[in-house]
């Protein structure tokens, strides 16, 4: 029990990372330039497919650093001539062009690798097991990905403090217009964030596709838990993107583990369910593990209805 | 130094600025007086940039109208919103360095000048800018933007609900600037500071100069007051 407990912490740390690869420069985008990404995890996407190419033809280091960067400089080009002429024509419109930069991605991925997963492989140098308690194993690569993931989140958190483009960010969240007649290139700053969160996006990519898989859907599968992310811990903020993200990735992780059922549940408590069968039966018997796709989405809707502002969000419009 | 011509600006269909000309020439402080909703902060958005101007307005012998913000802001233009806009989440030191506007820039006036000139603020250095009292938060977003030393200011309504107190140091940080080369338009609805500190005066009304002259001139002319000031 005591493994099981250790092993779902470091995994929940790991996919909790993970998401906040994802949902920090997502929420960074949307608390800066009111943007909901639609097409963010067509970055994440990105990423693996380039560090795919880049891993066959020179190998998983170089991938590691170029491919991020590429899915970076895509960003950039996507922000730079799309999103800031679209930008004129309100929210809804740059919502519909990132939900169309979604699809083209996606069809264009298609066209290029086809339809099928890509045999993007974890390095052989990393592929061992590091330990394993109860049948579960823990990898070596495993342990790589809470590597880049802890050193992810200490590099942005010193940039986001630390650094004077992170003041001006963390300015621009509450008062871009102050921020612009202060002097500073608000569209700009923009840019480099939009860039920013491709690449960290990409990064994920990179570390995940090959541990999970490396296909044309990957990026529908995993954008609608980076957006309950953002929702969650409050459109904009980053100290909540990183809350939210470990919540969602413990609600998943642990839920796994029980196999338990709502009857069971109520055994404990001294009722028994009636063995009547039917609708309610079984409803009742739905074990908690069935359910960990739904919980984020749940979690998602309840939160939106007690709590819309999200866990940290300090958005007033 | 500035001069603004014929200025026209727009919230949707609706014309708020209708032909406003004034001019702020070096050293001086000029008031722009007028009742509430009259189109004073929209004045002062439309030559900052942003809200999109109609008109010329020229700088220091060059047209700014139609640049961005941070442009202007770098032509010399700066400008303290009545809103004040301090970073909540940053200190008040980084406050500051925010005003900047690159890493060590020294102009007229550095952050240890203001720390001299407000020693409350020097003691609060680390303190965020959401935490401090209303008349530290105008002295904060004042000085923010003299650090990113800019040649000409415009300080919008920088008295508003401060206990008199406050007001008077205001006053005196406002002939402060003046004195140290750099000219202000002073954005008020009283008199209070306004008709003591400042060498002229305009008056708004709908949209449009209905007033331009000397503290002399103004205090001459009765009916400016009695018809567009009081209520
Ligand atoms: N963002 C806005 N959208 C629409 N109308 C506005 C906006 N801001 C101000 N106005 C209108 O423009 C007019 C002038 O406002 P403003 O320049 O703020 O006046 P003042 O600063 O003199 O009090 C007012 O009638 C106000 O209602
Ligand atoms: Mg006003």
């Amino acid at each position: 029990m005591l493994e099981f407990i250790l092993l779902s912490c470091i995994n929940t740390l790991i996919y909790g990372l993970l998401l906040f690869m994802l949902s920090s420069g997502l929420t960074l985008i949307f608390g800066l330039m009111n943007v909901l990404n639609f097409a963010h995890a067509s970055f994440y996407m990105l990423g693996a497919y380039f560090a795919y190419e880049v891993s066959t033809h020179i190998g998983f280091w170089p991938a590691l650093v170029f491919a991020p960067l590429g899915v970076g400089l895509v960003g950039i080009f996507i922000e730079r001539y799309g999103l800031r002429s679209v930008h004129k024509y309100g929210h809804v419109a740059e919502l519909l062009f990132t939900f169309g930069v979604f699809y083209v991605v996606n069809e264009l991925v298609i066209l290029i690798w086809g339809r099928n997963p890509v045999a993007y492989k974890i390095p052989e140098m990393l592929d061992f097991t590091l330990m394993s308690a109860m049948g579960t194993e823990f990898s070596a690569y495993r342990a790589f990905m809470l590597l880049i993931s802890v050193s992810m989140f200490a590099v942005l958190f010193f940039a986001i403090t630390r650094t004077r483009l992170g003041l001006i960010i963390q300015a621009a969240l509450t008062h871009p217009d102050m921020v612009g007649s202060l002097g500073h290139n608000v569209p700009l700053v923009f840019m480099y964030v939009f860039g920013g969160g491709a690449a960290l996006a990409g990064l994920a990519g990179v570390i995940g596709g090959n541990y999970l898989i490396t296909e044309p859907a990957m990026a529908l599968n995993l954008g609608p838990i980076v957006f309950v992310v953002v929702v969650v811990g409050g459109m904009g903020s980053l100290t909540g993107a990183f809350v939210a993200s470990l919540l969602i990735a413990a609600l998943q992780t642990f839920a796994v583990g029980f196999e338990v059922s709502l009857s069971d549940l109520l055994a404990l408590w001294g009722v028994s369910a009636p063995d009547a069968g039917g609708f309610f039966h079984d409803l009742l018997r739905i074990e908690i593990s069935h359910t960990r796709g739904m919980m984020p989405y749940l979690f998602m809707v309840l939160m939106l209805v007690f709590k819309p502002k999200g866990l940290m969000g300090t958005r007033e419009e | 130094m500035l001069e603004v011509r014929d200025l026209n600006a727009y919230y949707g269909r609706s014309h708020i600025l209708q032909g406003v000309h004034l001019r702020v020439d070096r050293g001086e402080i000029v008031s722009l007086l007028g009742r509430n909703g009259v189109g004073r902060s929209t004045t002062c958005k439309a030559i900052m940039g942003m809200v999109s101007p109609r008109g010329s307005v020229r700088f220091q012998e060059k047209e700014i109208a139609g640049l961005k913000p941070h442009a202007i802001a770098r032509r010399g233009v700066g400008y303290v919103p009545e809103d004040r806009a301090i970073f909540p989440r940053l200190t008040v030191l980084q406050n500051l360095e925010l005003g900047l506007k690159k890493k060590g820039q020294k102009g007229r006036w550095t952050i240890e000048d203001v720390f001299q000139l407000f020693p409350r603020l020097g003691e609060r250095t680390h303190v965020l800018g959401g935490f401090i009292s209303g008349g530290e938060q105008q002295m904060l977003t004042m000085c923010r933007t003299l650090v990113g030393d800019p040649d000409f200011i415009m300080i919008d309504e920088p008295t508003e609900g401060l206990a008199p107190k406050m007001v008077e140091q205001v006053s005196m940080l406002i002939q402060e600037i003046a004195r140290s080369g750099i000219s202000v338009l002073l954005v008020e609805q009283k008199l209070t500071i306004a008709l003591r500190i400042s060498h002229r005066l305009y008056v708004m009304g709908r949209g449009e100069i209905v007033f331009e002259g000397t503290r002399d001139e103004f205090e001459a002319d009765t009916s400016v007051r009695r018809e567009w000031l009081e209520v």
